[in-house]
């Protein structure tokens, strides 16, 4: 048992938390957020510099030999200044199938440009009536000449707008909710019949609706084996939960700290509204609802290399009650905020919204509470 | 004890209802958010409605009201939920009218109250200030007299729709040297015209316009604005609020909005079975309908007390509590039920670079559309009339007797 970082996981979360504190202030971020671009591809080139980019990779791969407790701390690192650079769907989810499921070709063909900086992801696998599961797709891939056309779409794929490529998850054979026939490729977004509509988010990041029109693809677009997919998306996604229940917790470490001190400085009745117990148990229960958060985040980390049913059964554990935290933390600073909270100026808003849209992302309290069930 | 409507209350039902589905203006049935309506559209059915003579149904007749008793204006409060109906605004309505009828004189009351009835004067408050939110008492804009005059300087936040306002209810210190902050406060009514107002928008977190900041600075206003007595605007300010507090409820929206949400569920899919059929999410929107129906009874019980004789007391502030928190929830679960779909920003869709904008590939159903900004801007609720922790010290205080 040993829950302490090693020398070089303590340097990589200090430099990052230089850079957020530095380079990622909130006017910076607030600019960036509204600008054309949604996004700072300045960011995410020092990020390849560092090596955060690379750092899940092997070696062999051209990475840095790290995992996911460094996916853990980057998160963190990020959700504390809401950083809305594509981490999770880059690095953790396209990264990951590659490295689980891609042949050494397709580890040559992306991996450097992930590392790089220069080949940026996004992984669609939610459909407008499939809710969470992701087995229930209508997007196909059918076989044709040597490869597959792609049809189908996806719902609300977040970093789209700033992506070159997509890991799409389609049926290849089965029926709708079929475990079996489900398949994984890689689409360059700027195929013939990809059809995309950009927007922003609530909570600052942009997203696409993904239309496939017969997209013809390779043979070599499909990552793993055709049919098997689902297995390794759910390995990938609960990954993903890791990384962003990791997200979720630097944010509420923010958050939390942010209204305590506003209940510091606000003055009200002649005293700091801090000095009012009602309030202070609750900043007690905020506080709380955080630690109890990193560790099932921690759990959720350590736990996906263990057996598939452990695993699974620990990512569930922290998105249900990560998913809790992250609603009542941000209710709570909002209402403790009073009517600042409610205001766009007061970044906490801003902490508040993140950690709402963080409920809905890779399966929501109910979905992983039911499936924490399943698995007992 | 009884729960059923008599024949004439049937009947009641059925004239309002007639009455609504005639002259209720067909492009705001159904409207998403008030901040995505026009002035006009805001106004549109209390005009129609001061026509008609009910835009004031809770007046005392000889001011306009409508002599109903609490049962029908429950009964109009549900017909106009049915439509989601945008109901007067309640700054004239609810907020200042009942103190220009009560304590105002009859210079005020023959000025004000028309335009108020009729939807042709728009009200704003100018209660709170960056220092004296909860703490409403140590606000600092002050009013001093010159001649026949008030001048008025200060800061005050939160003014609702003050964009649109004619006419401003603002309470200010005349009496700085007061033994209690409370004693040396004034009502003053403030045309909006007045030179020296500024009104900076304030954006909420939902990206709408719905506050402002509004400035003050060297504003004259002749003393006949004053209400009532000079350094006794605490008692009016107070009893402004339990008038507020007791209309914040919401129960004939919420009760609208819980079928809104059963439809919203029954639409979404989970394991390709209606979402509203999944035990897990029933069972929040049950708890939901409970909690209301509570409420419900909890409101018409205070309702018939008012029509006792009496005035909303100290238990209105439950009736906040609990309707802006069953307001939140309902909200919540209705951002839980679109998925995925809650996430886009509708506020801005067209505006990205590579964007067609062609309804050929729409963006989630429409009715996740308002979801979050809903489910954001309803965070206020708890904040604003007094927020929650301030009634439960109401209650606290007057109930406990602690």
């Amino acid at each position: 048992m040993d829950f302490n970082f090693t020398e070089e996981q303590d340097m990589v979360r200090d430099g990052l938390s230089r850079l957020v504190r530095e380079q990622y202030d909130w006017e910076t971020r607030r600019a960036a957020v509204a600008s054309a671009a949604g996004w700072r591809p300045e960011i995410w080139a020092q990020l390849a510099e560092l090596g955060i980019l690379g750092m899940p990779f092997s070696e062999a791969d051209g990475g840095f030999g790290g995992g996911a407790v460094d996916a853990m701390i980057v998160m963190q690192e990020f959700g504390k200044g809401l950083v809305v650079e594509p981490f999770v769907p880059t690095v953790v989810c396209a990264g990951g199938f590659l490295k689980y499921a891609g042949t050494a070709a397709q580890k040559e063909e992306h991996i450097g440009g992930i590392v790089d900086g220069s080949r940026v992801f996004a992984f669609a696998y939610a459909e407008p009536r499939g809710r969470y599961d992701y087995a229930n797709l209508v997007t196909t891939a059918k076989k044709a000449g040597g490869g597959y056309v792609l049809s189908g779409h996806k719902a609300v794929v977040i970093g789209a707008p700033w992506a070159s490529h997509l890991i799409v998850t389609a049926r290849t054979a089965g029926g709708q909710r079929d475990h079996d026939g489900v398949s994984v490729f890689v689409v360059d977004k700027s195929a013939k019949g990809v059809i995309t509509r950009d927007y922003e988010t609530v909570d600052g990041r942009r997203a696409s609706e993904v239309y496939f029109e017969n997209v013809a693809l390779p043979a070599d677009a499909l990552i793993g084996e055709e049919g098997a997919g689902l297995p390794l998306i759910e390995r990938v996604s609960d990954e993903a939960i890791a990384a962003q229940c990791a997200e979720a917790c630097g944010a509420m470490q923010v958050a939390h700290a942010m209204t305590v001190e506003y209940s510091r400085q606000r003055k009200q009745f002649g005293v700091p509204i801090g000095s009012f117990q009602v309030l202070q148990h609750r900043m007690v229960d905020m506080y709380t609802e955080y630690e109890q958060s990193v560790s099932l985040t921690y759990l959720a980390t350590l736990r996906l290399d263990a057996a598939e049913k452990e695993r699974k059964r620990a990512a569930s554990a922290a998105k249900v009650r990560v998913g809790q935290a992250a609603i009542k933390v941000g209710q709570e600073a909002v209402q403790i905020h009073g009517g600042n909270g409610v205001t766009d100026e007061y970044a906490i808003g801003h902490y508040f919204k993140r950690l709402t849209i963080f409920d809905s992302e890779f399966g929501n309290v109910d979905h992983h509470m039911k499936r924490h069930i399943a698995l007992a | 004890m009884n729960l059923e409507f008599s024949p004439e209350e049937r009947a009641f039902r059925e004239e309002v209802r007639a009455f609504i589905a005639e002259n209720y203006p067909a492009h705001l049935a159904d409207f998403g958010m008030r901040e995505d309506m026009s002035p006009e559209d805001m106004v549109a059915w209390h005009k129609v409605l001061g026509e008609k003579g009910w835009s004031v149904p809770a007046w005392p007749t000889q001011y306009g009201g409508t002599g109903w008793t609490p049962t029908q204006r429950y009964i109009w409060s549900e017909e106009n939920a049915r439509v989601n109906a945008m109901m007067p605004l309640p700054f004239g309505v609810s907020m200042v009218g009942p103190v220009i009828y009560t304590f105002g004189n009859e210079a005020q009351k023959a000025q004000h109250l028309p335009g108020i009835r009729s939807g042709d004067v728009w009200w704003c408050q100018g209660y709170s200030e960056p220092g004296a939110g909860s703490d409403l008492a140590s606000l600092k804009t002050t009013a001093v007299r010159d001649g026949d005059h008030y001048v008025i300087n200060g800061q005050k936040t939160w003014t609702t729709l003050a964009q649109y306002a004619d006419w401003g209810f603002f309470l200010c210190r005349t009496d700085p040297g007061a033994a209690k902050p409370q004693e040396g406060i004034s009502f003053i009514l403030v045309d909006m015209k007045t030179p020296g107002i500024e009104v900076r928008p304030i954006k909420l977190l939902d990206g709408g316009h719905e506050v402002n900041e509004t400035w003050l600075t060297d504003v004259r206003v002749p003393v006949e604005n004053l209400v009532g007595e000079e350094n006794k605007g605490w008692t009016y300010a107070k009893f402004l609020l339990a008038h507020e507090r007791s209309g914040i409820a919401g129960v004939a929206r919420s009760k609208r909005g819980v079928e809104k949400l059963r439809e919203i569920a029954a639409a979404e899919m989970l394991d390709d079975k209606p979402l509203i059929s999944d035990f897990d999410f029933a069972r929040k929107v049950s708890q939901l309908e409970i909690d209301l129906a509570a409420l419900e009874i909890t409101e018409l019980r205070t309702l018939a007390g008012e029509q006792a004789g009496k005035g909303p007391g100290p238990e209105s502030s439950i009736l906040k509590i609990k309707g802006t928190e069953i307001q939140q929830r309902l909200t919540e679960l209705t951002l839980e039920a679109v998925g995925s779909y809650g996430t886009p920003y509708y506020g801005n869709i067209a505006k990205l670079p590579g964007d067609t904008g062609s309804n050929q590939y729409p963006i989630g159903p429409d009715y996740a559309h308002h979801a979050a900004a809903t489910y954001f801007n309803m965070r206020k609720t708890s904040i604003y009339g007094g927020s929650n922790e301030i009634q439960r010290n109401i209650i606290t205080k007057m109930i406990l007797g602690l």
